[in-house]
């Protein structure tokens, strides 16, 4: 039987894979050919979606973009075979964008089933909780804190220093959270890891669980991800039916179970204390810090909040030593990231390197350059909350120390690029009504503070007592830096100050008014 | 006297065993650990600035002026959030804090009104004094950007403006003044929890909400006045103050309605109340309210109040206005011809749990010494004799075992008749914080009452009773802790009569007494029950708190007992979080049965023939006191009819619209030859009575009020008696006249008796309880400052005596004529005969009384929501509108008696406790039916109140 991959990821479907696969089930039912289609995960080259792969005695063989058009031609071209085509891409693994990755994370991401549990174990899965089962907590913490793992939501607090907090901290019920929220501008790595390789989700949590004592767990997942709730639901499903979730997994006195919660529809309740209350039922408001959710977390329990990111590298860990996932990176960033490149960029799609490649090398190399050719101009990475780096800052290294130095972040490791058509005023001002809409409204910094940036922006850019307003800026900018409770107000000045910052001109055009004189 | 400013210390106060030192501005300061740096700062005096924080309510971290440094840490952490650690060093004043506190109130009040000047708040606003403490002096982002205060904005509606919410009747909420502080959404979810304020929107549309965004009164506000206390601008503010502006002064005291006793300040203009603040220092409250004490005063100056003393011959007769001399004259005449003609005991008198433990105790000195006999009684008798009774004989004190801050460490919690939410509002509001902490609750209880379900809180277990089934369900629940063998038998031997535990352990062991055997008769499915009394005797501290659904009944006083013996089984007495709890209906309801009121008890409840304790006072008082009991209220009511009791002096109730059978009562007070009543107003009683005399208020008095947990508060006058005297001085005066010579100085000089002749209230003088706030009884040498907690150890009684609980049904059945059972009770805005709460806008909640009825028991009748029906008992009927609710159970309905029109005691039984005369109002069969018109007695009712409230107009003397 033949088997034909397309993919079920929702980047995949939304430029039509749903039809191609049903396209291809008719054209081969009509031809009588046995042929199996697989709804894999994607491989993360979205500029080729939908992505269609066969199998063959070669490796598998990648045609793409297809359209449900294509498919005609496609067994014309007798691509169950491997035929040539004019959207053959080659033997998947050796194209380049795939082959100079170092995929740990996203190691069968695109390869399998994501629902098929055996399929799953076939790749290496389960191998990670299998060694965790057979330790003791303290041995699993100490391995993650070898690895040199840092929370991939953003933050980069050390994984490891985390679970030991949870794990030392004295307890009836502990929690294992999953924020799921990924609301970062130009980011899709936790969706692609929902959609593509769920039981690596589960895996990584169920080893959290074990490792902190922590019976429960709960994904929080953004309400815009319906595929990603449904899919990762189905497998929670699964993974409970063949004992790695449950009671007593796998016949051991360890149990784990797991809910999946569907977000609010707040930008704010990806932060991880305000996702707690949305958890708990209430309005997602931030909470102030301490108490820390490891000692205090969801219904005032000691819990682990990691992002999908950090729970997904953990079982690599387990399987092969936090001193195999150390090995990658630079620094105090050890390991790979998968960087998410989106925006004005030729190759949009998933990269996961280690730590200490360069912005240029992602942008360039993988990237292939902006997609409208126009000379790059500027970079943001690390979400709406993240500085704007201009061209010139392109070889700083993927580090969150080499980042932090230039006033930027490396965040959840999206990257979305402008070309010099971009109005940096424009972006800056965007960054404050984004804050203005997403606040949660508790303090008032961020409350107040964010409405008003918009109002001075506005000012500057009309030209209105310039000086002044920008000192202003400034001012408003340290206050809400200083004075708001959470990251969200705290970090709204890094994109408006570094657009001022690098792109300083864009401020002081002349106003509209004077220019249409 | 001067305006009492409460410290706000920011944060609620840490209890810790552990002290934590460190420095705060280069000053060493020693607090228990878990204190905020914001509290800690105070602590020396140092004001931090805040907006958000504020010590009723946990800290919040959002308004970030309180933004402190502390060496060696990043950033600038909230001083509110952020917790004590040893030898930390804080900085509070720095060049960057000081900026960082001028930018946050510069963007406060870029969305602010500066009305200042004509606001509302002006001399009471956090805002203004925060802008003034950090300097601010420019907002530069001007006054014309996006905000919630202008109704247009750039020659259009201003979308964000929300116009003044006026449709509380007491305080107005102004959305363009909100800083959204959160203040009051936490009040009303932390102190109050009620949950009816909310944060709607996000970011800067962010704004309060009430319910789904409605008005105040539409939405599911209680109006405890909670958020208004907690708001530091003027969003939420009291209309009174917007009428008058600042008070000048306040008086600490006691408000006057429930057993709760909540402490307040009344804050004045001269003479005149502008508002009723709930006191932190409060020991019953502390700085929480309800819609009565906070709001509910008006009735003290209501046009309907009475000033001056009035006589007649004849109850047809016009009232005629008199002198004091003359009334009080005019009093003792007519008692001494009655007692001429009738005999010493043919007049006695009802003393008043709504008066001062020292109005009280005169009253009863009046009766005992000058009319010689113990015809005194005490509206108690109507509602929580049965407590004294069956406390005094299982534990020994006539007075429940706990103080309210005990309920904070109870793990289950038990509600028996009693509507917590509805009638003691400020504890509930206590409880319900226990219970949303995690405390279980068992509700046994007809009705679903609130607390059943109520936000974040609900009954682990709802034991939906049949009305004067409580004996058999508590018997049920005993017989479970026994035949599982959870019983405390360590507690039990060492605090109990063993010799009566077995007795009892025999009698309850009976498989009559199991959960099976009684389902038929409580309705109570047997395994819910079952799983309630394991709750109770094996989920940690069981504290039992009860109200009127336990005592108004014809086993009322077996039922406490059988309380009692639950508690003593499982050990749940002696200790914090534990305990029997009588919810007291009155404010004074404990203090007027200690001060002796009851015909066959003096004050600390010794029985009259108890030769010692009767000379003592004979000693004292100088006279000789009558050895034999009195009557009891029936009994003078039944002594009236047959015309042997011809004269009654009721101080401060209103009997003829509270006691049970109207008709059985005014057919008593008909037959009376004088009738003298002290009272605000001329009330039901008043339509019968001779002489009327005018009372004080609350805001008048000067005395004492004893709560629920035996609190004594002291009752401070805030402007001088109305009417001109004391009550206690005019009681002198007719014991005068009536020829035993009576004077005091002053409160405190009649507090000084009590102390000496009470053996629990030794201790206790208005000196000490100015110095500590207030007191709870017993107060002598072996407790100079009082006892929250009784039977600590061991019983006061020596031994815990087990009573044996015989289920006896009530003589009051449902047939087919009477086929449902009526049970009544009271609400949340209204108090008892509504004689004070209807002269106030509480009405606005509460018109008239309604009757509760299930839908099946409307639809098989034909009724409609809002329907006029007949409500009509075996002795009598009335007519009221019915509201049809599921919260009643099938077969049995509910009303309240606050309005006199109602006349919901004309519908009930003369039934009452065994031991006590405790009315049962709680059982009543009855019929409903549609109807179309007043019943008789109501129209009865309407002559009456034409013709016996009349007052002759004076001759037009000026006119000569």
């Amino acid at each position: 039987m033949i088997k034909v991959f397309v993919p079920r990821d929702s980047a995949a479907r939304a430029v039509g894979a749903d039809d191609v696969a049903l396209a291809i089930a008719e054209a081969g039912a009509a031809k009588k050919i046995e042929l199996q289609i697989v709804r894999n995960g994607s491989r993360g080259l979205f500029w080729l979606e939908p992505m269609v792969e066969v199998e063959t005695a070669e490796g598998r063989v990648a045609y793409g973009p297809v359209e449900a058009s294509d498919v005609a031609s496609l067994f014309k071209a007798d691509f169950l075979s491997g035929g040539k085509h004019k959207l053959s891409l080659g033997l998947t693994e050796a194209m380049p964008f795939l082959k100079n990755q170092e995929r740990l994370t996203f190691a069968r991401c695109g390869i399998t089933d994501p629902l098929s549990v055996s399929d799953y174990i076939a790749n290496g899965g389960f191998a990670g909780l299998k060694k965790a089962l057979a330790m003791s907590g303290v041995d699993i913490v100490a391995q993650v804190t070898e690895s040199g793992l840092r929370g991939r939501g953003g933050a980069g607090f050390p994984t490891g220093i985390k679970w030991k907090t949870v794990h030392d901290a004295r307890a009836d019920q502990k929690y294992v959270c999953c924020n799921a929220d990924e609301g970062d501008s130009g980011t899709y790595a936790d969706r692609m890891v929902m959609e593509g390789d769920p039981f690596m989700l589960i895996e990584g949590m169920t080893i959290s669980g074990i490792a902190c004592g922590a019976t429960r767990g709960f994904v929080y997942i953004r309400s815009e991800y319906p595929d990603a709730i449904a899919t990762m639901k189905e497998a929670i499903g699964h993974a409970e039916a063949a004992g790695w979730l449950g009671a007593n997994i796998q016949g051991t006195d360890k149990s784990f179970t797991l809910e999946v919660r569907r977000g609010a529809g707040a930008y704010i309740c990806g932060e991880e204390t305000a996702m707690l209350d949305s958890l708990e039922g209430k309005r997602g408001m931030v909470r102030p810090k301490p108490p820390i959710p490891a000692l205090e977390g969801l219904f005032g329990k000691p819990t682990v909040i990691n992002n999908v990111l950090s729970f997904a590298a953990v079982p690599f860990i387990l399987d092969k030593g936090g001193t195999a996932y150390k090995d990658h990176g630079m620094g105090r960033s050890r390991g790979t990231l998968p960087f998410q490149l989106a925006g004005n960029i030729r190759h949009g799609g998933l990269v996961e390197k280690a730590f200490g490649i360069t912005l240029r090398q992602l942008i360039e190399d993988f990237g292939g350059g902006t997609f409208t050719g126009k000379p790059l101009r500027a970079v943001q990475v690390g979400g709406p909350l993240g500085s704007y780096l201009p061209a010139a800052k392109l070889d700083l290294p993927m580090d969150y120390e080499a980042f932090a130095a230039e006033g930027a972040m490396v965040g959840h490791g999206g990257i979305v690029v402008f070309d010099d058509s971009v109005d940096m005023a424009a972006q800056a001002r965007f960054a404050m009504e984004f804050c203005a809409i997403e606040s949660c409204g508790k303090c008032t910094p961020c409350r107040i503070g964010s409405t008003r940036g918009v109002e001075v922006i506005d000012r500057i850019v009309a030209g209105i007592d310039r000086d002044r307003n920008l000192e202003l800026l400034d001012d408003l900018c340290q206050t809400m830096v200083d004075g708001s409770l959470c990251a969200m107000g705290g970090l709204t000045p890094m994109p408006v100050q570094s657009a001022v910052k690098y792109f300083p001109e864009d401020f002081d055009k002349p106003a509209k008014m004077q220019a249409a004189e | 006297m001067t305006l009492i400013t409460e410290t706000d210390f920011g944060t609620p106060k840490a209890i810790s065993e552990k002290m934590v030192t460190l420095e705060i501005d280069g000053v060493s300061v020693t607090v228990p650990e878990g204190t905020s740096i914001m509290r800690a700062a105070m602590e020396l005096g140092t004001k931090i600035p805040k907006l958000c924080a504020t010590d009723m309510l946990d800290s919040f971290g959002s308004c970030r002026l309180c933004l402190v440094e502390i060496e060696g840490r990043k950033g600038t952490p909230a001083s509110c959030t952020t917790p004590v650690a040893p030898g930390i060093k804080v900085k509070t004043q720095t060049d960057r804090l000081a900026n960082l506190r001028k930018g946050v109130m510069e963007l406060y009040i870029s969305d602010h009104p500066l009305d200042c000047l004509t606001c509302a708040a002006n001399g009471d606003c956090e805002l203004q004094d925060m802008a003034g403490a950090v300097g601010l002096r420019d907002v530069r982002y001007g006054y014309d950007g996006d905000n919630h205060v202008f109704a247009r904005r750039e020659g259009v509606n201003n979308f964000r403006f929300k116009a003044k919410d006026e449709s509380n009747p007491y305080f107005t909420f102004d959305p363009a003044k909100c800083i959204v502080c959160s203040r009051c959404v936490r009040a009303c979810e932390e102190v109050q929890g009620t949950f009816a304020l909310t944060i709607d929107g996000r970011g800067f549309a962010s704004h309060v909400s009430a319910g789904a965004d409605e008005a105040f009164l539409d939405s599911e506000c209680v109006s405890c006045g909670a958020c208004v206390q907690a708001c530091p601008t003027a969003t939420l503010t009291e209309k009174t103050i917007i009428e008058a502006g600042q008070p000048d002064h306040s008086v600490v005291t006691t408000c006057a309605y429930c057993g709760v006793g909540c402490s307040f300040k009344a804050e004045m203009k001269g003479d005149q109340v502008v508002r009723m603040m709930p006191y932190k220092d409060g020991g019953a409250n502390e700085g929480h309210s309800c819609v009565k004490g906070r709001f509910a005063w008006g009735y003290a100056t209501h046009r309907d109040r009475m000033l001056k003393p009035m006589i007649r011959d004849r109850i047809s007769d016009p009232w005629k206005e008199v002198s004091w001399e003359e009334a009080i004259g005019y009093a003792a005449r007519r008692l001494k011809e009655i007692q001429e003609k009738y005999g010493r005991t043919s007049i006695g008198g009802i003393t008043s749990s709504r008066c001062t433990n020292e109005e009280v105790f005169v009253m009863q000195k009046v009766i005992r010494a000058a009319f010689q006999n113990n015809n005194v009684d005490t509206c108690a008798r109507v509602c929580h004799s049965p407590t004294g009774y069956g406390l005094s004989k299982t534990f020994g004190t006539s007075a429940g075992t706990q103080d309210f801050k005990s309920v904070d460490k109870a793990d289950v919690i038990v509600v028996i008749g009693a509507n917590p939410t509805d009638g003691h509002p400020v504890f509930a509001s206590r409880m319900k914080r226990r219970l949303r902490d995690g405390a279980k609750l068992i509700v046994v209880d007809p009705r679903r009452i609130d607390i059943v379900r109520t936000p974040h809180i609900e009954a682990q277990y709802h034991l939906q009773l049949r009305p004067s089934t409580n004996v058999a369900v508590m018997n049920a629940m005993a017989h479970v802790i026994v035949s599982e063998g959870l019983e405390n038998r360590t507690f039990i031997d060492e605090r109990c009569d063993t010799i009566e535990f077995s007795m009892w352990e025999g009698f309850i062991r009976e498989e009559r007494n199991s959960p099976e055997a009684l389902e038929p008769v409580t309705g109570v499915p047997a395994a819910e029950l079952r799983a309630a009394a394991r709750l109770y005797a094996t989920g940690g501290n069981g504290a039992i708190y009860y109200g009127l659904g336990v005592t108004e009944h014809s086993q009322g006083s077996t039922m406490v007992m059988a309380m009692a013996n639950l508690a003593m089984l499982t050990g749940n007495i002696g200790h914090d979080g534990v305990g029997v709890n009588p919810l007291r209906g009155q404010n004074n309801v404990q203090g007027s049965c200690d001060m002796g009121s009851f015909p066959h008890e003096l004050s600390g409840y010794r029985h009259v023939s108890n030769d010692s304790a009767r000379e003592m006072f004979e000693g004292v008082w100088n006279t000789t006191l009558d050895a034999e009991p009195g009557l009891r209220i029936p009994n003078m009511f039944a002594a009236a009819v047959e015309g042997t009791f011809r004269g009654l002096v009721v101080q401060g109730e209103d009997i003829v619209q509270s006691d049970p059978n109207t008709k059985h009562v005014t057919e008593a007070m008909e037959n009376m030859e004088c009738v003298i009543v002290q009272d605000l107003f001329l009330n039901e009683t008043a339509a019968f009575a001779h002489v009327f005399l005018p009372g004080t208020s609350f805001l008048e008095k000067d005395g004492t009020f004893t709560n629920a947990e035996r609190r004594i508060n002291r009752v401070r006058p805030v402007m001088a008696p109305k009417q001109g005297k004391q009550e206690w001085q005019i009681l002198c005066e007719l014991s005068d006249a009536m020829g035993y010579p009576m004077s005091y100085d002053s409160g405190a000089d009649i507090m000084d008796e009590i102390a000496r002749v009470t053996p629990t209230f030794t201790g206790i003088s208005f000196e000490k309880l100015d110095r500590l706030g207030s007191v709870q009884w017993p107060c002598n040498d072996n407790a100079p400052e009082g006892t929250p907690i009784m039977h600590v150890g061991g019983f006061v009684r020596g031994k815990g005596r087990f009573m044996l609980t015989e289920f006896v049904a009530t003589p009051e059945k449902a047939n087919s004529s009477f086929p449902l059972i009526l049970t009544t009770g009271r609400i949340l805005s209204q108090y008892n005969v509504g004689a004070q709460t209807r002269r106030t806008a509480n009405v606005t909640w509460h018109k008239e009384d309604l009757l509760e009825i299930h839908p099946h028991d409307a639809e098989v009748r034909g009724i409609r929501d809002g329907a006029l029906v007949s409500l009509a008992s075996r002795i009598g009927a009335t007519t009221l509108r019915a509201t049809i609710t599921d919260r009643m159970p099938q077969g049995v309905v509910y009303t309240t008696f606050h309005h006199p029109v109602t006349g919901a005691n004309v519908v009930t039984t003369e039934h009452s406790d065994w031991a006590t005369n405790c009315p049962e109002y709680k059982v009543t069969a009855v019929q409903v039916t549609i109807s179309n018109q007043p019943s008789e007695w109501q129209k009865e009712w309407e002559d009456r109140e034409e013709e016996n409230k009349r007052i002759a107009v004076k001759p037009l003397v000026a006119a000569e």
